[in-house]
């Protein structure tokens, strides 16, 4: 929606072969244009927000007291799976596609995506395939119910649902393979001359080498459900010892899958918040090239730690010991990052919109995630802590006040720009207090329950685990209330509010500043000079 | 927010700050006093279970120094170099020294880390020597037990009655910690567990014993335990997702004197 207001800028351009969107509502539908793609990746990814969201609400509502009160514990399960499929591959995942539809073609002077009809597919494969996947919770049998992590055979006990499950998530596969391809076409062909490889926003480099990573880890997720489809369908054993087949080797393909996946999720968010730190320290970025490497070795780190997430197997023991010392590893470069952010604001001079408010927050509650993943990453005390809440507090801080954290950073961030007018900072500072607040309400006392001995993945609990329950439902009900302050800010700001200037923030530094706000609906159609480019490199100063 | 923010209230959250740190840190120092209130993991009742502990606060008191230090950089500079208290901002953005420093110190650090910790794992998976192994078996959702070489086994099932759990009753203090027949086994020996499932994958886990192990259908894994701080009631949980009831299949184990166990496993043999 938030370009709709720019259908008639094509008039200024001075080429007579470009247009504007085509009028109507089939102009989403038909579109390929980077702008138009990137809105409805990230609407469709705050829907799925939503969507997932109420989920947890169900969740925290029957976890609010002991006993069962609300849902019966195999919708509980149920609740559980979809929640984490959801947000993932519905939320969150799309969200960064769609700031990288966006920002990386305005970013590296580029007049549109290397590959706009593969993006347009790729986009439209996501509803199709999220329909499918919630449709699966009226079949008979229910929906998912075996975690996220699909492991058999339990998730082959799943209803009629099972092959539509593994179907959707096919779909989701190819949409983020799809996605990858297309951001790596565009960062490698599309640069304007001049924009080498280093003199490139550190969202682009993140993003690029999150592209590689998707291309790694995708093909083997859709390789492994494959596998579990032939097993209930077509007398294949790959996972039952009965027939020769083993069900740890499908935990080892899984997160081989799903440790790139975490990492997926992370590095954009990196990439975010090292865009805005400097803007709003006024003052370059430290580190840039440090940075660079750093996200290249913990992407490399990343794919050779999975079995991290499966200690308690029964692993021999040297695997035990490879996997223990190559996680703790990951800190060195993740520590770098966080000191890299920490010196950029060192003797800056800082003020606090709403955007830079999220990214400190981000640096300060990854931190706390980075933390609790040290402590999970030594075996010995993994195999108290694995499988508890200690974990769901752990890769929630990663994920909520991570990943989201900084969706919600770039969202504010980026908003004047496509939408042409400032949000309501009022608005935007209640909702960042009030998801603070409430997001380590809801989290931290989670961590006190999984060192107590609350296992995860439970519907009904010992009362000794009940004051912390009920404040964890607590905070994560206001959680959940407050997101929607973002909708009403965000509806403010496409409706009117005070009119952006192309600079938007006084700090910012990036092409896409040198941009009308909003932009025309085609932008670098004629690539930026070198001069603008240098002038706006992460270096130069 | 900004320029709003006057000397006193800043010195008035400083102390505030400073006020949680410090009790924080009590918090986590009487770590026998939090463990009552269930803030802190247990330190257990067998060796591994204790050395997990030690590594616990170890790891656990690294991280809340590093955040010391790093939030309290942070923090300083929220505070001092604000643009409305006129900071104005330098332009470095990069110093060699600093970079190989931060990257040396975290990697020693892990290095020290590790040493203790693979110690530990080692320890663990050393399950030689046992006096006597239990056959455990993960059901939907039920514990089985076998006594290898006694002829003993039965099964141990959740004994909450359902009044509690649909809030029919009021809940008891054990309530979903109880079943209708614990697992039993002697002090101050070393007991083997060989663990498999017959369905779904379960996790078999007490938290004072000091760790969890996967019950997986068609493969068998082993671990052990040797509980050294006397007879007593440890209570777990399965802890790996295996369907409908898994958060009603707990774990008892009922620790007994060597001669009591005797005397308890006669008594099990007699009445088949
Ligand atoms: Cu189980």
């Amino acid at each position: 929606m938030a370009t709709v207001d720019t259908a008639d800028h094509h008039d200024n351009h001075g080429h007579d072969d470009h247009h504007g969107p085509e009028p109507g509502i089939m102009r989403w539908f038909k579109t390929t244009n980077h702008k138009d793609l990137g809105t409805l990746y990230l609407i469709f990814g705050l829907t799925m927000f939503f969507i997932g969201g109420a989920m947890a609400m169900i969740i925290r509502l029957e976890l609010f007291q002991p006993g069962i009160q609300f849902v019966d514990p195999y919708f509980f399960n149920q609740m559980t799976t979809m929640h984490a499929i959801v947000m993932i591959f519905g939320g969150v995942m799309p969200a960064f596609t769609g700031l990288a539809n966006w920002m990386i073609p305005m970013m590296i002077g580029a007049s549109d995506m290397a590959l706009p009809r593969i993006n347009n597919w790729g986009f439209w494969l996501l509803p199709a395939a999220f329909l499918l996947f919630l449709s699966t919770l009226f079949m008979s049998g229910g929906g998912p119910a075996g975690g996220w992590t699909l492991y058999p055979p339990l998730v082959l006990q799943t209803g009629d649902a099972f092959p539509f499950v593994i179907f959707s998530i096919h779909m989701m596969g190819i949409s983020s393979i799809l996605g990858a391809i297309n951001v790596i076409a565009t960062v490698i062909n599309l640069r304007a001359p001049g924009m080498t490889l280093m003199r490139m926003p550190i969202f682009v480099w993140t993003w690029l080498i999150t592209a590689f990573l998707l291309l790694l880890a995708m093909p083997v997720l859709a390789g492994a459900v494959t596998m579990l489809l032939t097993d209930r369908f077509f007398d294949t054993t790959f996972f039952s010892a009965a027939g020769g087949g083993d069900p740890v080797m499908f935990q080892h393909i899984f997160w081989f899958f799903g440790h790139p996946e975490v990492y997926i999720i992370i590095l954009p968010a990196f990439g975010i918040v090292s865009q805005i730190i400097p803007t709003f320290s006024r003052k370059p970025l430290f580190g840039y090239a440090s940075m660079v490497y750093a996200t290249a070795s913990i992407a490399f780190l990343s794919a050779i730690v999975w079995a991290h997430h499966m200690f308690t197997v029964g692993m021999p023991l040297a695997g035990e010991l490879y996997f223990m010392f190559a996680t703790v590893m990951i800190a060195v470069p993740t520590g770098v990052k966080v000191f890299n952010w920490t010196a950029t604001m060192w003797r800056g001079s800082i003020t606090f919109e709403a955007p830079m408010l999220w990214s400190i927050a981000f640096v300060i509650l990854f931190t706390c995630g980075g933390f609790s993943g040290l402590m999970l990453g030594i075996g010995p005390a993994d195999f108290q802590y694995h499988d508890t809440y200690f974990v769901v507090a752990h890769f929630h801080y990663v994920l909520v006040t991570g990943a989201v954290f900084s969706l919600m950073a770039a969202g504010y961030y980026w908003m004047p720009k496509w939408t042409g007018h400032m949000y309501n900072e009022k608005i935007a500072k209640a909702h960042f207090w009030i998801s603070t607040i409430s997001v380590n309400v809801l989290f931290f006392p989670q961590h006190f329950l999984g060192l107590a001995g609350m296992p995860r993945r439970i519907p009904d609990y010992n009362p000794q685990f009940a004051e912390f329950n009920m404040i964890s439902s607590i905070g994560g009900f206001v959680f959940g209330i407050s997101q929607l302050l973002f909708v009403w800010c965000l509806i403010k700001c496409i409706r009117g509010g005070d009119k952006a200037t192309s600079q938007v923030w006084e700090g910012a530094q990036g092409l896409e500043w040198e941009l009308d706000s909003p932009p025309a609906y085609h932008t670098f159609e004629t690539p930026p000079s070198e001069e603008l480019i240098i002038k706006h490199a992460p270096t130069a100063h | 927010m900004k320029g709003t923010v006057n000397k006193t209230s800043v010195t008035k959250y400083m102390t505030m700050f400073s006020r949680c740190t410090i009790a924080a840190i009590a918090t986590l120092v009487g770590s026998a006093a939090t463990a009552e209130y269930g803030l802190n993991m247990t330190e257990g009742v067998t060796d591994i279970s204790k050395q997990v502990y030690g590594l616990h606060m170890m790891v656990l008191g690294i991280c809340i120094i590093a955040s010391i230090v790093v939030y309290g950089v942070i923090v300083y500079s929220l505070v001092k170099h604000r643009k409305s208290k006129g900071a104005v901002a330098a332009q470095f953005h990069e110093s060699t020294t600093v970079e190989i420093l931060w990257t040396a110190v975290p990697l020693i650090v892990l290095v020290l880390m590790a040493i203790p910790a693979t110690k530990t794992l080692i320890a663990m998976e050393d399950s030689r020597n046992s006096e006597m192994t239990v056959k455990i078996t993960g059901y939907q959702w039920k514990w089985h037990y076998d006594y290898q070489g006694e002829g003993v086994d039965f099964f141990s099932t959740l004994s909450t009655p359902a009044a509690q759990i649909y809030n029919r009753e009021e809940k008891g203090e054990h309530y979903l910690l109880e079943v209708d027949k614990p697992l039993v086994i002697p002090v101050d020996t070393k007991v083997r567990f060989v663990l498999t499932a017959a369905d779904v994958i379960h996790s078999w886990w007490v938290p004072d014993l000091g760790w969890k192990k996967d019950a997986i259908p068609g493969m068998v894994n082993d671990s052990w335990t040797e509980i050294i701080d006397g007879p007593g009631i440890y209570r777990g949980q399965c802890a790996e997702l295996c369907g409908r009831d898994h958060g009603f299949m707990p774990i008892v184990v009922r620790a007994l004197s060597k001669e009591d166990y005797k005397a308890w496993l006669e008594e099990q043999k007699n009445s088949i």
